[in-house]
């Protein structure tokens, strides 16, 4: 590649590092990838039982924690912004802003899911198995894609925690902040998997 | 190109391109749930990928900063959504038949 010795510096490559990032989020997609075929096939010969099974979740819970992760998306690019800036508290807080928004999305799911398993709807139950072949697919695929997602969401915040701390000890600084980068694309991927998510399970109606 | 090569050298987006950017990402929430509750039939799905599709766009352009990346990441992403329309395309060249 003809570009990079402009992008070492002494024993440092960050576009070398970044797009072993993208690389480590094509495997994501992959991931996710087939849970989503795997969704449009079962959607697709089940479209009546979809539609009926998707009235149990609550459109509102789904459209606040959108606007949480989204905001959260936010807040890490800020991050990033303020670090290139020089300015390290503004990137240390917009980091636990982030934090905190990804716990509030997690907690939503908490009561979400609880309140799915009060009504007897969980994988296995006895009211779940009762119901039509095609609800029980949509149930069995939205706990596994928004389970799945919510660990990523649990692993980001490990992620970005770390990176706080590397920003409070100066590691990550003006000249040096790959890593909070590498840290945000991890997270914004985790937005774009609940962009998808989002009108594929809450709003079929 | 050549200004991104180097990192501290690239001059980053300001505060308020993130911000209009999320307020976009907003907007078109708002569009995607209330589109799906009016009845278009088939077109409701088709909408809301179409909605998911800008906002994905958005992120990776200017959150994820793929604007002001190299060529090769770019690529990258064209070679993925490639294998990811083509792998569609067969599994639905299957299944529409049914």
């Amino acid at each position: 590649m003809s570009t990079q010795d402009h992008a070492v510096h002494v024993h440092r490559d960050d576009v070398g590092a970044r797009m072993g990032m993208w690389l480590f989020l094509f495997t994501e997609l992959l991931l996710f990838g087939g849970l989503f075929f795997l969704y449009s096939v079962y959607r697709f010969v089940n479209q009546e039982q979809f539609h009926i099974a998707a009235k149990e979740l609550n459109t509102l819970v789904g459209t606040f924690n959108t606007i949480i992760l989204l905001t959260s998306s936010l807040t890490m690019a800020l991050s990033i912004a303020a670090i290139q800036r020089n300015n390290k508290s503004l990137s240390v807080f917009f980091q636990g802003i982030t934090i905190l928004l990804a716990f509030g999305f997690l907690i939503n799911k908490y009561f979400e899911w609880s309140i799915k398993f009060h009504h007897g709807i969980y994988p296995g139950s006895e009211i779940l198995t009762s119901k039509l072949k095609g609800e029980i697919l949509f149930f069995g695929l939205y706990y596994v894609m928004t389970g799945l997602h919510g660990l990523h969401v649990i692993i980001g915040i490990v992620l970005i925690g770390f990176m706080t701390r590397l920003t409070m000890k100066n590691v990550i600084n003006q000249n040096s902040y790959v890593k909070l980068e590498a840290a945000g694309l991890y997270w914004h991927l985790v937005d774009i998997i609940w962009i998808f998510l989002f009108p594929l399970f809450y709003l079929i109606t | 190109m050549e200004n991104h090569d180097t990192h501290t050298e690239h001059k980053p987006h300001g505060y308020g391109v993130y911000l209009v950017v999320w307020l976009g990402l907003l907007a078109l929430t708002a569009l995607t749930v209330t589109v799906a509750g009016i009845n278009f039939g088939g077109l409701t799905v088709t909408t809301a990928l179409l909605v998911a599709s800008v906002k994905s766009y958005l992120v990776l352009k200017i959150f994820m900063h793929l604007g002001a990346e190299q060529k090769v990441f770019k690529l990258f992403i064209v070679v993925a959504l490639f294998f990811i329309i083509v792998s569609f395309v067969l599994l639905f060249s299957d299944y529409s038949f049914i």
